[in-house]
This record gives structure tokens, C-alpha cells and sequence, in this order.
């Protein structure tokens, strides 16, 4: 599926999310967040950094994973990302959906 | 949110065995992850799960339970459901899963609601300190039911 976003044509999943990682940038980041009715603040950044970097060292992302986090609560998460966190921040992250049940 | 019709999940829980309670509090938990609104409801059995002198302490049912695949007179001999429960437990921590107590504060910070049943409650003889800190409350099942108040909304009994 394709996805036009910034003038830029971004290949996605069915569900919206980057098949790339490497086509990922602040400026998408910023159109798909928008889409998903949420204005990023630094908080969110570092919140999307945090995400990338777990996906990065191939840890499975879960709201348990979340509360060890050190980074965020589970609280905050919610408030940030509103409407189901891990999959909404993982969209705006551009990294996989995660797959976890918990 | 995504194209699901269910808004709202209501979960009534009245069995403490650690299969049960796990079922229940991860579709809760699933709900809250997917944008639906869920609470659950801790009636007889259930309470247990909510105790906090208890909750760490629930059993896998190896009596009465034929998907055990262990002969019924088997798993009432001591110390089968202790081992049963150990190995089940290894598993589940195998996958991430907390512990009961630990995924009630999950729970409760991801905004599912926690109530207890307050004839239960009064039948076991329990007060409020017996029971977690993160419970939303003690009401009867009208109470309950007026919590379905929204299209979308379905109760599942566990």
C-alpha cells in the first residue's frame, strides 16, 4: 500500500504502518501523528526515541515492557497516546506493530 | 481506535484459579491496548485475586480439568497443583506475563476500572484494607450493569 505523505510516497501496511524504517523521518513522524489527532512535544519524541531504540536491540515491545521503562509510566503513555498507545506510538515511530498480548 | 464495533468489555470474574484470572485480565488489558474501555468485576471466587494476602498465591486447576491431560486422582495427590502452578507460572514469565499482582497495577494505570462485588465481599467477611489499593471500589451488580452505559458495550462472565 502507499501512502503519500509530506510529498513523500511512503510504502505502508494494511494498517498504516512503514514497511521501511529508513523512510522514517521527524517530518513524517509529525503528518502521521496529526493523522492520529495527536501533537507532538518533546515528551512524545522522546517517548518515539525510546521505541526505536528497543526495536533496534530486537527487544518485543509490550505495556509491560512500558512500566520497566524508566523513560515513561503507564499513565503517561496512555495520556500521550491516546486510543490504544503501543500501537498508535509505533505507527508514529515508523517501526513494526507489535505483535505482544500484553 | 480501529474499526472494532466493541467499545466497552465489562468482565465479571468469579473463579480464582490462575487460568481464569489470566483470561480475564488479559482481554482487560487487551481492550485498553486496542482503545476500548474495560472493567472488571471480582464476585465470590474471584476476590481472591484482589486480596492482597492471596493474589500471589493462585492455583491452576488440576482436578476437574480435563485439558491437563492428567488423571483426575492424580492431580489431587499433594503437591501436584503446587507443581502444576510452578511450572505453569515459568511458562507465563517465559512470555512476559506478569505476575497477578503486578499486571493489577497494569491495569489500573491503563485506566481499567477495578471493582468488588459487595455481597461477596460481605459474605467472605472481607473489608476494604483486605483488599488492593488500586480497586476503584465496592458495588453491587445494579451498579455494575449501569456501567454499560454505551452502544458497543458486552459483558462476559468468567
Amino acid at each position: 500500500m502507499d501512502l503519500n505523505i509530506a510529498g513523500i510516497i511512503l510504502d505502508v501496511t494494511e494498517d498504516g504502518y512503514l514497511t521501511d524504517v529508513s523512510q522514517w523521518n521527524k517530518e513524517i513522524a509529525v503528518e502521521i501523528a496529526k493523522v492520529e489527532n495527536i501533537e507532538l512535544t518533546d515528551r512524545h519524541w522522546e517517548v518515539l526515541a525510546w521505541l526505536q531504540e528497543q526495536v533496534k536491540n530486537e527487544v518485543a515491545l509490550s505495556i509491560r515492557g512500558i512500566k520497566k521503562s524508566g523513560i515513561i509510566d503507564i499513565k503517561e503513555f496512555y495520556a500521550l497516546f491516546p486510543g490504544g498507545p503501543l500501537k498508535v506510538s509505533t505507527k508514529i515511530a515508523g517501526v513494526p506493530k507489535p505483535k505482544s498480548c500484553i | 481506535m480501529g474499526k472494532t464495533k466493541v467499545k466497552k468489555m465489562l468482565f465479571i470474574l468469579s473463579k480464582a484459579t490462575i487460568e481464569n484470572a489470566y483470561a480475564a485480565f488479559v482481554m482487560a488489558n487487551g481492550a485498553r491496548m486496542e482503545g476500548i474501555e474495560s472493567e472488571i468485576f471480582f464476585t465470590f471466587f474471584g476476590l481472591e485475586a484482589i486480596q492482597k494476602k492471596k493474589l500471589e498465591h493462585l492455583r491452576v486447576a488440576t482436578v476437574g480439568n480435563p485439558a491437563m491431560h492428567m488423571p483426575t486422582m492424580l492431580g489431587g495427590l499433594p503437591g501436584v497443583e503446587a507443581f502444576a502452578t510452578k511450572m505453569m507460572k515459568k511458562e507465563m514469565e517465559k512470555l512476559d506475563m506478569p505476575p497477578i499482582g503486578e499486571f493489577l497495577e497494569i491495569l489500573s494505570d491503563s485506566g481499567c476500572k477495578l471493582w468488588g462485588c459487595k455481597l461477596a465481599v460481605d459474605m467472605f467477611h472481607l473489608k476494604k484494607e483486605d483488599l488492593i489499593d488500586q480497586l476503584d471500589g465496592i458495588i453491587t451488580i445494579g451498579d455494575f450493569y449501569n456501567r454499560a452505559d454505551q452502544e458497543g458495550t458486552h459483558l462476559l462472565f468468567i
